[in-house]
Order: structure tokens, then sequence, then C-alpha cells
């Protein structure tokens, strides 16, 4: 039975566990539709999911069976193909769902998909072939700077579509592969840094400690860094402050709220703080066991937002309570350990990084999906892979598991 | 970095092991946090979240008359309730309902402001929007899914129009009059109906009940899924039931027999015990109209009348008594033992008398001779009474028909308004009022109720109850179990004194008096007629305001009703207000002794129809 899987699957256990996470999900979906009011988009959700969850399997199946040498060929076109697909969304991009305003599909009549799920996997495969090209780890700032524009590039475009969720999946993937590359811990800190300068500078005593900060960090380790990188680091650093104040008041007022409900969830309860307030209940009045499989009142009465997509864990939560989201946590880890294990024993590089980079892309939407129904997030529309409904993302997901049982066992 | 050495890639996997498990236990434990430690204050909101709290209103206490007949109940309404929602949200719902429940731009606006004021609550659209409405939204329900229609008690009043002085009428309670002291926040909330005058008014903390709570399951939108049958329900309390003194029969009939187009008022009381039997002012209005607010349109109809059908006249019009006072007059000098029943006036009358060089004319040029108390009464002689009043003298009249009747003090009445009339205490009066101290000759035109005196028909209604009784008369009351009952009045007057009275008022209404036509056949009438002068009967642009004082009994018995009557501008008080009083009389006293009801009632009835006197 078990040789019969890996004989489908290559590796046995990370498709079981993913098939496990998937067959959880549809379950999932066919409650988040279980609605006293229902609405029939949400409510035959599960139908389509599963119907989406078959072609998955098949696509993982062909993919599992496409050899290395194959992926390391078609990682530049693929990643050529979908950048020009990302700049089309821009023009001919449409909104959906909750997700009206932004442009992240193109439509197809019959089909429609979000090129930013293929560049997030096209991406990996090129940055894995970037890396796995150099000789040496990247050791300083000037050795980033050819990673940092192959990521920089899918990302302006997904920023600009905008969709922030995506933006951030980027720069896991990034930090990801840069981490398995054996970048140092210090050099992804001075990357991150610019970010750090622009949140700190809402209070200008705490940036300025923190640039004093900074300087110590550049002062100590000034024999790992060329005098030019240190002084590009401060002068982003400086520039992010500088526009911190200026970029904050061009938002609107809603995404104004929605950061500050991050930091005050009571802020604007019937506002931006209305989704992560009923998120909360949902999952607060679930307590350690739930109140039942289908039996969720949050999800019944309406009050949970886009239950069978971004906010599917709040169900989990709500009728399953610390229980179901303890298994489902459980099983998101393990999906993601042996991701970790895979590329510990992959001896070619490019199969190392390309797991890695599978790993920082789902170790973001993961954590970024399940911590914003808590509330450790910020509330940004990513959904939970293999969990959340959605055709492109699932399958998208499945032929990254096809991609990575295949390089894992490559030999 | 052709090739990765295993150990290298072992520390590196290590690392991003331990960086899993780091997350994981910060995810684990956030939703720890939120599900275990804080499980219970989520559940609470859960909860919140799909229960609305509907106030359920109370129905508001029974009225009943003496006899036990309804005067007020409450009927099923039809109320049309808009849950709590966005702004937007419940000004389209009101848009949407138009049709259904027609709502003028008036009450489109009313609703506005009150869904300003409070926010989040659920907006009564309609206490009642009628059974057709209410069944064609339920039809609808889909369409109208945070409407929320409910049976809800609505007051009717049974006595209809002609009780609508006595009861007053209802009204929603002000967001001034929230939490004032006559509406403590504990027991008041936005929305509730409340007593606005008259006994609803007066009464309001017997007959307002408790409102009960109900809570109905809602969606996040609003929209009502059932009702939630947990144990959160608390009904409502229906107020308390008041019996009044009033005898509804009594009371629709004189507004029966009150011309229309008139104006004016008629009290009856029970001179057993003082209680009112019937209270009724023309013009009136429709309590009903009130039920459910009141008709913008309607209210400033009723405010814009000339005839001021709000006014209740019985307790607020103040006219000059006129020759009904003549008995106050005799009244306080029998109290004041001047006179005795027999006694004439050294003036006999020749239709007017000399006093301080001025002649003071009595009505009848022809004059009236000498005549006893009791004649002058009947034939309301003014020389009689000029010569009575000067033997009173100026300064005890004032003062006894200030201290002792009361004449310028409130009756008392349990009604939240009533005037005082207006009656001279002492010489400062004068002073104060026209600038001149009064000589002697002002007890003259007060003795015949000329001068400055006014009176309310209640009060004249009390100060004739003291005639049907032993001189003393009670504070007039609505509610015999009334608590704060106020203080009347007593005259020392002897049986022989009060005989003499009562021989005069017969006299009026015997053969060859000016109400004779008024008569009664069946029963022992007596009565006083009065014609106010008035500032347009003055200049002969009206006619002079009709009194008509009356107690009335069964023969060789103790009087059993007293009416006054007092018709605006209705010219002579025998001829007008008389058959009122008479009527009226004859109605109860009927009903109390089982004696077939008739409309054939006075003798100039009997006389037109051809009715036997049996």
């Amino acid at each position: 039975m078990l040789s019969l899987l890996e004989k489908w699957a290559v590796d046995g256990r990370l498709a079981l566990g993913v098939f496990l996470l998937s067959l959880f999900g549809v379950a999932m979906i066919y409650s988040a539709g279980a609605v006293n009011t229902p609405d029939p988009v949400v409510s035959d959700a599960w139908q389509r999911q599963v119907l989406w969850f078959a072609i998955a399997l098949l696509a993982f199946t062909l993919v599992a069976r496409i050899p290395l040498g194959w992926w390391e060929w078609v990682a530049v076109p693929a990643y050529v193909v979908t950048l020009v697909l990302l700049a089309a969304t821009l023009v001919v991009g449409t909104g959906a769902g909750t997700a009206a305003s932004t442009k992240s599909w193109i439509d197809l009549g019959a089909f429609r998909f979000q090129p930013s799920e293929l560049a997030k996997l096209a991406t990996v495969l090129a940055l894995a072939r970037l890396l796995s090209t150099r000789d040496e780890p990247p050791a300083g700032l000037r050795d980033l700077l050819a990673p940092g524009l192959l990521v920089g590039v899918p990302l302006g475009f997904v920023m600009l579509q905008p969709d922030l969720g995506s933006g951030m999946v980027f720069v896991g993937v990034l930090y990801g592969m840069l981490y398995w590359a054996g970048t140092p811990p210090l050099m992804l800190l001075l990357v991150a840094s610019p970010v750090a300068g622009l949140i700190l500078s809402f209070d200008t005593r705490i940036w300025s400690v923190y640039i004093v900060v900074l300087f110590l960090v550049l002062y100590l380790y000034r024999y790992r860094l060329f005098l030019y990188e240190s002084a590009a680091v401060i002068l982003v650093n400086v520039a992010a402050g500088a526009v911190a104040a200026p970029l904050w008041r061009s938002f609107r007022p809603y995404q104004q709220n929605r950061l500050l409900v991050f930091l005050d969830s009571t802020v604007d309860p019937k506002g931006a703080g209305y989704n992560l307030l009923q998120s909360k209940v949902a999952i607060g009045s679930g307590g350690i066991s739930g109140k039942g499989y289908l039996l969720g009142t949050q999800k019944r009465f309406d009050f949970l937002p886009e239950q069978h997509t971004d906010f599917i864990f709040s169900v989990i939560g709500e009728e399953l309570g610390f229980v179901g989201v303890g298994v489902a946590l459980l099983l998101l880890g393990y999906v993601l350990y042996r991701l970790v294990r895979m590329a510990e024993k992959a001896s070619d590089p490019f199969a190392g990084l390309v797991l890695f980079g599978i790993f920082g892309l789902w170790f973001v939407h993961i954590f970024v999906n399940t911590g914003m129904t808590v509330g450790i997030v910020p509330i940004v529309g990513i959904p939970l892979p293999f969990m959340s409904y959605g055709g492109t993302f699932l399958v998208v997901s499945w032929l990254a598991a096809g991609i990575a049982v295949r390089l894992a066992h490559e030999r | 970095m052709k090739t990765q050495h295993p150990h290298t890639r072992r520390r590196r996997a290590m690392g991003a092991v331990a960086g899993l498990l780091l997350t994981f236990t910060f995810l684990a434990g956030s939703f720890f946090r939120v599900q275990v430690l804080a499980s219970s204050d989520y559940k609470l909101r859960a909860e919140d979240n799909r229960l609305k709290r509907l106030d359920v209103p109370a129905p508001r206490g029974t009225i009943f008359d003496r006899n036990g007949r309804v005067i007020a109940d409450n009927v099923p309404g039809y109320a049309v309730t808009i849950l709590p929602a966005s702004r937007d949200s419940i000004m389209a719902t009101l848009a949407q309902l138009q049709p259904y429940v027609k709502l003028t731009d008036a009450e489109l606006s009313r609703l506005e402001a009150t869904e300003s004021r409070y926010p989040r609550q659920p907006l009564t659209v309609s206490a009642d929007v009628g059974l057709e409405a209410a069944a064609a939204l339920l039809e609808r329900r889909s369409e109208f899914p945070n409407v929320y229609v409910e049976m809800r008690p609505q007051r009717r009043y049974v006595g209809g129009p002609a009780v609508s002085h006595v009861l007053g009428y209802i009204g929603e309670i002000t967001s001034e009059e929230l939490g004032s002291a006559r509406f403590p926040a504990d027991r008041y909330q936005p929305g509730m109906i409340v007593g606005r005058t008259g006994i609803e008014r007066q009464y309001e903390s017997i007959l307002q009940g408790k409102p009960g709570v109900r809570y109905v399951e809602v969606d996040a939108r609003g929209r009502v899924v059932g009702d939630f049958a947990g144990s959160t329900y608390r009904p409502s309390m229906a107020g308390g039931d008041l019996r009044l003194s009033i005898d509804l029969e009594l009371q629709q009939w004189i507004d029966w027999i009150f011309p229309k187009e008139k104006m004016g008022a008629v009290v009856a009381i029970d001179p057993t015990d003082g209680t009112i039997l019937a209270l009724y002012s023309a013009p009136r209005f429709d309590p009903n109209d009130f039920v459910g607010g009141v008709d913008p349109e309607l209210w400033e109809q009723l405010n814009s009348d000339p005839g001021k059908p709000l006014f209740n006249r019985a307790v607020l019009g103040l006219y000059p008594p006129a020759s009904t006072f003549k008995l106050a007059t005799a009244a306080i000098a029998l109290d004041l033992g001047l006179i005795g029943p027999q006694d004439d006036m050294p003036v006999p009358c020749s239709g007017g008398m000399s006093y301080a060089n001025r002649y003071w004319r009595c009505w009848e040029p022809q004059g009236h001779g000498s005549l006893d108390l009791a004649g002058a009464i009947q034939h309301s002689c003014d020389v009689y009474f000029y010569q009575l009043g000067l033997k009173i003298g100026l300064e005890r009249l004032l003062q006894e028909g200030t201290t002792n009747i009361g004449m310028s003090r409130q009756c008392g009445v349990d009604l939240p308004e009533e005037k005082a009339g207006i009656f001279p205490a002492d010489a400062n009066f004068w002073q104060n009022r026209f600038g001149y101290s009064p000589n002697e000759s002002e007890v003259l035109s007060l003795a015949i109720g000329q001068g400055p005196n006014s009176q309310t028909p209640l009060k004249m209604a009390q100060f004739y109850t003291a005639l049907a009784r032993d001189g003393s008369s009670p504070a007039p009351s609505f509610f015999i179990g009334r608590q704060d009952e106020a203080e009347g009045f007593e005259l020392k007057l002897n049986a022989e004194g009060i005989e003499a009275l009562r021989q005069g008022m017969r006299q009026v209404v015997g053969r060859g008096g000016t109400a004779y036509m008024s008569s009664l056949p069946y029963w022992d009438l007596m009565g006083k007629s009065g014609t106010g002068q008035n500032s347009l009967s003055l200049q002969g642009l009206a006619d002079d305001h009709a009194w008509f004082a009356a107690i009335a009994g069964p023969r060789g018995k103790p009087p059993e009703i007293v009416v006054v009557t007092l018709v605006e501008f209705g010219g002579g008080g025998s001829a007008v207000a008389a058959p009122i009083a008479a009527k009226a009389a004859d109605l109860y006293l009927r009903r109390k002794y089982g004696v077939p009801v008739d409309t054939i009632q006075t003798l100039r009835e009997h006389r037109i129809t051809g009715r036997p006197i049996r």
C-alpha cells in the first residue's frame, strides 16, 4: 500500500500530508457553505473544489514525473513568460470576490486564473537557477543585488495590482532561498532593515535610537562589508524614514485603518476591525473542542467574512476548537518539515534551493493566513495552501508539491 | 556552489526546523490564548452577535367606568420595526417600505431623527400598520430581511370622543422627558408610550406596565432568522387597571345631547361621595387618533381650530358665574347666621335700588316686590342679593368666598391640569389689578356673581355639591382609591337653611320658574340658571354664556346627582343650559333606579311629543 503510494507520489509522506490537508479543506469548505441564509456561490464551492482537487492530483502525477534537467531548462523561460503575464494583468486584469478592486486575475472567458500564483513558482525556479550557478554563498550585499532584482521585478508587479499578500510571499521565497544558499544572517537583516526603518519612523525618538544601533552594527561588522554597502544601507534607511510620513498620508483612510486595527482591534469594530473581531470571536467561542462540525454560529449567521477562502481557518477554530486547530497546524507544520528534510537530503543544489523556495512560499502563506485570523498578523487577503477554496491556488500548490517530490528524489 | 557539503545542509536544515518549531509554537500559543484562556469572553460575544434584543411593549392598564364598563383597553396592533443596521441601509429599507406602510415626509424625517438620536436601537416605523399591510410584509419577508413585524398592544378608547377630556391622550416619550423626575430612566425607555394629558397622564404610574424583553436570532446582515427559544425571554407585565367614577353611558349621553356646533362644558358629580360621574367639554377630539402617533396634519388642525378642541373647558375654562353665584352669596349669609330663610330684605324690589349715589338695577324692571330667600332664588332677584351682599359686607364676602369656599383655589381634582378661579381675597386685589381701592359698593356686583369673579364649571359643580349634601363638599375626584385626596370645604349650614336654598332652586324648575320647561316629571329637580355677560355679548356681538346648575334625586330623598352645564355664548341659562343638565340627571337616575331609559325626558319634550306623563 505504502509502496504503491510511494510509486505514485515519489515521496509518500509529503504527498500524504498535502492530500490530507486538501481533504480537510474540502470538508471545511463544505461546512463554510452551510449557513442559514445560503449563498449559492459559497454553498456550492465545495463541489468545484473537489473538481479542482481532481485536476490538481492529475497535474501532480504528471509533474512528479518530469526530470530535474527539464525544470532547470524551463526555469528562465517560465520566469519571463509569467513576468509578461503579470505585466498584462496590470492592463487587462480583473478583480474577483473581495479583491474586487485589485487586478490580480486574467479572465479567459470560461476560465480565470491568477498569474501571480504561477509567477511565485516560476520565480522559485529562476532564483534557484541563479543561486545554484554561484560558486560561493553570497557574502556581501553586492552578491544579493542580482537575486534581489530577480525577485524584485515580479514583486513590484504584484504590489502594483495591488496585492500585498503575494508581495509578502515573494519576500518569503527570497529569504528562504537566500538562507539555504548560505547567506549570512547579518546580510539578511540588513536587507530587511529599510522596512524596519519605515515602521519605526512613526516615533522620531525610537527611529533615532534605531539609526544609532544600525551605525553600531555596521561599525562592528566593518570588515565584512564594503564601505559603499554600509553607506547604501544607511542611505536607504534614512530615505525610508523620510518617506514614511508622506507615504502614510497617501494611504486611503481604510488602508490606514487596516494597519491601525492590527495594533488595536477595537479601533473600528464595525469597519476595518470587523473582520478581525468576528474572526477572533469565532475562534475564541470555539473553545477547546469546538461547536461541532457544521454548527458554527458565527459562520452560520454570516458574521465571518470570506469563510470559505481567506478565513477558512476561523471556521476550523469555531467548529473544531483548539483540538481541530492543533491538528491542522500539525499537518501544515509537518508538510513544511518534510520540505526541510527533503532539501537536506537533496545533493543537487538546484533541487535544495527549489525546495526551500517552496518552503518560503508556503511558510508565508501559512503563517500569515492563520496568524491573521487571531490578529498576530495584519489582515491581508492571502489563502491557506490546500485548504482555502480557490482553483488556481490549489492546482499550483499541488504543482509545487509535484516539483518538490520529483527534485528531492532526483539522483 | 556547485555542490553543498552534507554537513552544511544538515546545519541549515536544523536551523530551519528550529525556526519552524518556534513559529508554530508561537502560532499554537496564540490560538491557545484566544481559544482556551479567553474563550468565555468570546463565547459571550458570539451569543451577543446572533441575538438581538427587542423590547416587548407592555399593554397599558385597562380603564373601567364605575359600573365596570370598559372605557379604554388594548387591542393587538401590527408594529413594524427595523432592526439595527447602518443608517444607509435603514434609509433604504424605509424607502422600500413606502408602498406598504404609507409614510408622509414628516413621518420620514421624524424617523430619521429618531434613528440618529438612538442609533443601533430597533426603530419602530409604525406601531400599527393594520392587518393588510402586516400580511403583505410578512408575505414578502425575504425582501425585507431586517424588518420585524410583531403584534403589539394598542390603546383603544372604547369611550371614543365622549371621554376625550377625561382620559386625555397618549404619545411616545420624548428624549427630553426620558430620565426626568416624572419618567425615571430605570422605568422608561425610548419608544415607550406615556400618558400626555388627562387620566392617562395623571395615573401614568399605575397604567404603565413593565416592558418585557425578547431576543431574535439574526445574522451579521441583521436578517431575522427566528425567535430565540432560550430562557432569556421575559414577558411584559401589563399596567395596573383603573376603575374610574365616571359613568360611561352618562358621559356618552351628554356628548349626544350637547348642542353640536356649541362650545361648553358639563360636569356631573355624585354628591354622596364627591366623585365625578361625568366631565365633558365641547368641542372634543378622538383620543384614538393619537394612538400610534398623531398625524401631524390632524395635530395642526386640532391646534389651529378656533374652537380649541384640545382645551378642557370643564377644568381650564374660566367664566363669570353670574346668577349661579347667588347661591354662594346666600350660603355665606346663612353660614354667618346673618339671615333666616324666611327673612325678607329692607327694600322690596321695584326694579332696582339706590345705593351710594347710584341706581342699581334688577334684571326685572317690573320689580319682584318683597321676597324671602327661596323666592329671591327662584326669581334671581338682584335687589334682594344686593342687600344681602351689603349685609355680609365686602370684607366678609371676600374672606368667606376665598378661604371657605375656595373660589380662588383649585378644587384639587385628580387631573394634571386645573385652573384656579379668580376671586378677590381682599382689597389689595383691586389695588394690584386696577390701581384703586374698592368701595363698599363692589359687594353689590360680587353678590350677584358679577365683578372680578371667574370660575371653572368644575368649581361651580363642587360648590353645588355642598348644597346637595350638608354644606360640605369634598374635592371632586375620578378615582375612588385616590391617595392624594385634596381637601374640600365646609359651610356651616343647618338643615333649615339648606332646605330653603333647595326650595328656591326647586321653584326655578317649578311652575312659574324660568326653567319649568326643563323639569323632570319623575324626579325632584332643583336648579339655578346664570347668564354670564362676556366681552363679546356686552358689545352685542354674541350671546351671553349660559349656565345651569342642577341638583336632582328621587322625590323625598337626598339628592343623588349634581350637574353643572355651561354653554359658551349659549344665551339664556334656563333655555339652553337647563335642558342639558336635566336630561343628564334624568338618564343617570333612570338607570340607577331601573326606570326605562327614554329620550323624552323634560316637560317640554313631553309636551312637544304629546307623550303622557305616567
